[in-house]
C-alpha cells in the first residue's frame, strides 16, 4: 500500500514534470532552440492567473483560461520579437539569449509582483479520497487529470490535424515544408505559444504547493530539463515519460531516504546516459545541413 | 506560363546564375540539363521562393516570383518534387501526401487526389499507413512526386528525379510523368541523365556553371553533335 501511495505521488509531481519537459522539447524539436527562460515564462504566467485570481477576483478556471491565454501570445511573441531575428546565428547566441531572457522576465516580474513568497489558492479543496486504502488528495488529482487533459489534448493535434503534421514537418525538414506552401514561421510562432501555455499549466499546478515568488519555478525546471534528457530530448512521448518516471522514482526514494532523493534522480540520469546516450526514447540528432 | 528573364542570383560571394532565361509554355515538359554545380536546382530554389535573384523578372500566371515567399508561390499552382526528395521520413506516407495539399481549402477536391495519387502510384497505396523513412529509395522519390501532385499543380517542378534510381523503376516514373503531362500539367524536368530527359521532353535547356548555353526542341538538342559528345556519352 505504501508503494501504491509512493506511485500515486510520483506520477502527481513526474505530471507537472512531464507538462514543463513536454514544452522544452517541442520547442526543441521544431526550433532548434533550448529555451532555458521557459521556467520564468510559466513563472510569469502564473503570476497573471495570480493577479486575476486576487486583484480582479475572476472563479479560478477563469483566471486558469485567461492565463494560458496569456502564456500563448506571450510565447508566440518571445518568437516572434527575440528568436526569429536569430534565425541564423549561431546557436551559442541563441542559447545567451534565451538565458538573457531569463533574467529580464525574472527582474521584471520582481519588480510588477514584488519578492515575498505569496500563498497560491488551489481549484480544488476539500477532504482526500481513499479508494482501495489509497489516499489522493485534491491537488494531487488535479495535477494528474488536467495533466492528462492537455496531454490527450497535444496528441490528438499532432496525430490528427493537419496542423499537427505541419508542425511535425518543420520540426523534421524545415525546408521541405516550406515547398509545400507550410508558413513555417506562423508554425514556430505557434509552437511556442504551445510552449507558453504548457509552461503555465505547470506554473499554476506547482504554485498551490511551494507557493509563489519569482523564483519558484526554478527546482521545476531543472527537473523538466532531466525528464526530457531522460525521454531522449527529441521526442514528445519521450518527456511525458521521462517526466513520470522521475516523478515516481524520486518519490520512492524519498520514502527511504528524503536527502537522497534528488541525487539519487540525477545519479539515474547520468546512468541513462552513459548506458543509452540518446534517452530512452530519443535518435541521436542529426545535424540538419 | 513560367517566364524567366534574365535571372542572376548567388549564394553571398558565389554566383550561381548568371542572366538565365526560359520559359515552359502550357501543357509543355520542359528539360534543364547540366553537371553538377551548373545552377539547375538555384533556379528551381530561385521559381520557388528559396533564393531571391540579384536581377532579372520571373513570372508565373501573371504573379511576380521575385517578390514573393515559397508559401505564396506554392498556392499559386507550383508543385515540387525537390533535390534529394525531402520527403519526411518520420511521418506515414498519407501524412506527406496531405501536407502536399497544405495550401489547398477544396477539401473534397483534396480527396479526390488523395485517391487519383494512390492509383498513379500502387506501390503508394500499398504502404499508405507506413513511416515515409522505411520505403525503398523508389518509393521515396514516387512519394515525392505524389506530395508534388496533390498541390494540384499547373506547374510541376522536378529535380533529379531519377538520381540513384534502378533503370526499371525509372522507367515507371517517366512514364507517370508523360501521363501526368499528358492530363495538362506542365513539367519543369531537371534532371542529369539528359538522354533520358531528352526523350520525354518536348524543349530543352542547357545550362554550364550558371549560363545557357544551348536551348531548342528535345528532339534537335538530342541530335546536336556536341550535346551527343558531352551529355549523351558519345
Amino acid at each position: 500500500m505504501i508503494l501504491a501511495q509512493q506511485i500515486i505521488s510520483g506520477l502527481a509531481t513526474g505530471s507537472l514534470y512531464a507538462l514543463a519537459a513536454l514544452g522544452l522539447v517541442l520547442i526543441f524539436k521544431t526550433s532548434d532552440v533550448v529555451n532555458f527562460a521557459q521556467g520564468e515564462m510559466a513563472m510569469f504566467g502564473t503570476f497573471v492567473a495570480f493577479t486575476l485570481l486576487t486583484s480582479v477576483g475572476l472563479p479560478f478556471w477563469g483566471a486558469f483560461l485567461l492565463a494560458l491565454i496569456f502564456a500563448a501570445i506571450f510565447g508566440a511573441g518571445i518568437e516572434r520579437i527575440v528568436l526569429r531575428p536569430l534565425a541564423k546565428a549561431p546557436l551559442i547566441s541563441v542559447m545567451i539569449a534565451t538565458l538573457g531572457l531569463f533574467q529580464i522576465i525574472n527582474g521584471v516580474a520582481g519588480w510588477i509582483w514584488g519578492y515575498e513568497l505569496q500563498p497560491f489558492p488551489t481549484a480544488l479543496s476539500g477532504a482526500p479520497i481513499t479508494v482501495a486504502g489509497i489516499v489522493f488528495t485534491m491537488q494531487n488529482l488535479m495535477n494528474i487529470g488536467v495533466a492528462m487533459v492537455i496531454m490527450f489534448g497535444f496528441f490528438l493535434l499532432f496525430k490528427f490535424s493537419i496542423l499537427g503534421v505541419a508542425m511535425r514537418a518543420v520540426a523534421e525538414n524545415r525546408t521541405a515544408a516550406k515547398l509545400m506552401g507550410v508558413p513555417t514561421d506562423r508554425i514556430l510562432a505557434l509552437t511556442w505559444g504551445l510552449g507558453g501555455i504548457l509552461a503555465a499549466t505547470a506554473g499554476i499546478l506547482t504554485a498551490p504547493v511551494t507557493n509563489l515568488d519569482i523564483n519558484f519555478m526554478a527546482t521545476l525546471q531543472i527537473k523538466a530539463f532531466t525528464a526530457g534528457v531522460l525521454g531522449g530530448f527529441t521526442s514528445l512521448p519521450g518527456a511525458v515519460i521521462g517526466g513520470l518516471a522521475l516523478g515516481v522514482l524520486e518519490n520512492l526514494v524519498g520514502q527511504w531516504n528524503s536527502q537522497l532523493q534528488t541525487p539519487f534522480a540525477f545519479g539515474l540520469i547520468v546512468l541513462v546516459l552513459v548506458i543509452r546516450p540518446a534517452g530512452l526514447l530519443g535518435t541521436i540528432q542529426k545535424k540538419k545541413v | 506560363m513560367l517566364k524567366l528573364q534574365n535571372i542572376s542570383a548567388s549564394y553571398g560571394k558565389i554566383r550561381a546564375l548568371d542572366g538565365v532565361s526560359l520559359e515552359v509554355p502550357d501543357g509543355k515538359i520542359v528539360t534543364l540539363l547540366g553537371a553538377n554545380g551548373a545552377g539547375k536546382t538555384s533556379t528551381l530554389k530561385v521559381i520557388t521562393g528559396l533564393l531571391h535573384p540579384t536581377g532579372g523578372t520571373a513570372v508565373f500566371d501573371g504573379h511576380d516570383l521575385t517578390r514573393s515567399a515559397t508559401h505564396a508561390i506554392i498556392p499559386m499552382g507550383v508543385g515540387i518534387s525537390p533535390e534529394g526528395r525531402q520527403i519526411f521520413t518520420h511521418l506515414t506516407v498519407a501524412e506527406n501526401l496531405k501536407l502536399g495539399a497544405y495550401t489547398r481549402k477544396d477539401g473534397a477536391g483534396v480527396k479526390k487526389d488523395f485517391d487519383w495519387v494512390l492509383k498513379l502510384f500502387p506501390r503508394l497505396a500499398e504502404r499508405v499507413n507506413q513511416v515515409a523513412g522505411t520505403l525503398s529509395g523508389g518509393e521515396q522519390q514516387m512519394l515525392a512526386i505524389g506530395r508534388a501532385l496533390m498541390a494540384r499543380p499547373k506547374l510541376l517542378l522536378l529535380d533529379e528525379p531519377s538520381l540513384g534510381l534502378a533503370p526499371l523503376i525509372v522507367r515507371e516514373i517517366f512514364e507517370i510523368i508523360k501521363q501526368v503531362n499528358a492530363e495538362g500539367t506542365s513539367v519543369l524536368l531537371v534532371e542529369q541523365n539528359a538522354n533520358l530527359a531528352l526523350r520525354v521532353a518536348h524543349y530543352a535547356y542547357i545550362l554550364e556553371v550558371g549560363r545557357l548555353v544551348m536551348e531548342g526542341p528535345a528532339a534537335e538538342v538530342r541530335q546536336n553533335p556536341e550535346v551527343k559528345r558531352i551529355y549523351l556519352g558519345g
